[in-house]
């Protein structure tokens, strides 16, 4: 990768989040304006302040019928006219998102920007939501044959169960740890706790994934607002720095890969990241994983180098990823059960670790966090993204 | 993947669907499903050619899809596969003639020619590989 350094450091001096879940009474501005006003007020600056609006969003077209989402977040927000750029790339939108934003403050073209990330999904029935979500993999060799997104990352699980041995009781594991930490969260969609029976009693849904092995379908916002790293401390006494800002792509359709089980985009961005900060996998207090699928959140322990490749399954049932454990992943609650509303969600993970950094995760504060990670993956695997947020710059 | 579109969207596809035909590099000896203009490892440095794989592979994963897409509902449950060509490329389908619990990784298979579905609107018929078992 490049070598490519930034101007000036950047830092997160305000977020915003709405409750995930099902919103009948909310669409997609009211969704993206709650989220924003919120972030603005957090930072405590006011809306003349802020120079651009990123807007991560994969399919408000589908989902709602509109498309132009940047536009529409520029206007409700009563941002005009001021710039506002969507970004798209399919579940990790949000991340993208985040990346455009830190690259627009970092370059010294903007010194406060808002970066959200919005997705209204349940004002469609269940079929158009997964034809919505289907156009995340390889449209004319995927779904055309009748692969469905659960689909495809069956096929990862029945490989990695395989060559790895990775097992039932682990998948469901990862479901039963989410739901637990959810409980403590009150902005997450299911806080009800579920156990190793409930996920291997549910639904079939693409063998070996279960319902309870899926994330929902959810609508949700989240913003934060982005500051020079040296202008920060004026406006909050806890700043939280951007220590990297990493991406990379792969193949869009899960066969045309390397490995299946193995999400190369993961493994390149999480290496360009740890190289960025000049930090290892070891020294991540805790992160927030892309825990789409259960075995999404197994792979992800490997491709982040939280373990070797193959023991994702073993760390889970070692409780290291627990909260409490070497390294708690997902204390939110991750996609599973805080919800995904996929445009959202690499944000609503940037939200997680600044709380949690700033020590105000309460009850699912994670002990000694003072370097935090999030991953948001577009697909099966095509985009990757990984930051990594710290208190120090 | 029941949005319907314009007849060409299938119609370019013909090839790839019905004959299996790919592309590969005449640098590096690769084979790619579906075919591609530029070779990813040797990029201008190789050039593609048109092949047409013999069908022949083994199962590489399955799943078995019971909730389908739109357009898929008649068919549930049916099973979807990677499949490695015995060129070296993988592709996705659908395997047929075979009950679900009787799949496994590494079972030999051959490509056959079937309905994948039928729109509902324009009513065109929409074909393509599929794989069974030898
Ligand atoms: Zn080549």
């Amino acid at each position: 990768m490049n070598e490519l350094k930034p101007k000036r450091g950047v830092a997160i001096i305000g977020i915003g989040i709405t409750k995930f879940g099902e919103h009948w009474n909310l669409g997609l501005k009211e969704l993206a304006v709650q989220a924003g006003t919120k972030a603005v007020e957090d930072a405590g600056i006011s809306g003349e302040d802020i120079q651009l609006v990123v807007g991560g969003n994969m399919s408000s077209g589908l989902f709602t019928g509109q498309e132009h989402e940047a536009g529409l977040l520029a206007d409700y927000l009563g941002l005009n006219p001021i710039p506002a750029i969507r970004t798209e790339g399919a579940c990790s939108s949000g991340g993208l998102a985040m990346r455009v934003g830190c690259l627009a403050v970092a370059s010294g073209m903007y010194n406060f920007v808002a970066v959200g990330g919005v997705e209204k999904m349940t004002d469609v029935y269940g079929p158009q939501a997964t034809t919505a979500l289907s156009g995340a993999m390889d449209y004319e060799t995927e779904a055309y044959f009748g692969a469905t997104f659960p689909g495809i990352y069956a096929l990862i699980a029945r490989r990695h169960m395989h060559e790895y041995g990775t097992t039932r009781k682990q998948l469901s594991l990862i479901a039963v740890k989410n739901h637990r930490n959810a409980l403590h969260n009150p902005y997450a969609q299911y806080r009800k706790k579920i156990t190793i029976g409930d996920v291997e009693k549910s639904m079939m849904v693409a063998d070996p994934l279960r319902l309870l092995d899926c994330s929902p379908i959810t609508d949700g916002a989240a913003t934060v607002i982005l500051a020079p790293a040296d202008l920060a401390r004026k406006y909050t006494d806890t700043p939280i720095y951007v220590r990297a800002s990493a991406q990379a792509s792969d193949t869009l359709s899960l066969f045309s890969r390397r490995s299946i089980t193995t999400l190369d985009a993961t493994v390149y961005a999480a290496k360009e990241a740890y190289r960025q900060a000049r930090l290892s996998p070891k020294d991540i207090d805790f992160a927030e994983v892309h825990d789409c699928f259960t075995i999404a959140e197994i792979c992800a322990y490997e491709d982040l180098g939280f373990t070797e490749k193959g023991k994702g399954g073993k760390l889970i049932e070692e409780g290291e990823t627990e909260m409490g454990g070497k390294i708690p992943v997902n204390a939110s609650g991750g996609l599973k059960a805080k919800g995904h509303p996929v445009g959202a969600t690499g944000i609503a993970q940037i939200v997680e670790i600044v709380k949690q950094l700033k020590g105000e995760a309460e009850k699912r504060q994670v002990k000694n966090a003072e370097l935090g990670l999030a991953h948001n993956v577009g697909g099966s695997g095509a985009t990757a993204t990984v930051h990594i947020l710290s208190r120090d710059r | 993947m029941a949005k319907e579109f314009a007849v060409p969207f299938h119609w370019r596809r013909f090839k790839e669907r019905y004959r299996l035909i790919g592309s590969r590099c005449d640098h590096c000896e690769k084979c790619f499903y579906p075919a591609r203009v530029i070779c990813p490892g040797c990029r201008r440095g190789g050039h593609m050619k048109e092949i047409k794989f013999s069908g022949k592979g083994k199962v590489h994963s399955y799943t078995i899809i019971r909730v389908p897409p739109e357009g898929f509902r008649e068919y549930i449950p049916y099973i979807i596969v990677i499949v490695e060509l015995e060129e070296g490329a993988k592709v996705l389908s659908q395997i047929v003639d075979c009950e679900p619990k009787d799949v496994k990784i590494g079972m030999r298979v051959t490509s056959c020619f079937r309905r994948i579905r039928t729109e509902n609107e324009t009513g065109l018929v929409l074909y393509g590989f599929k794989f069974r078992s030898v």
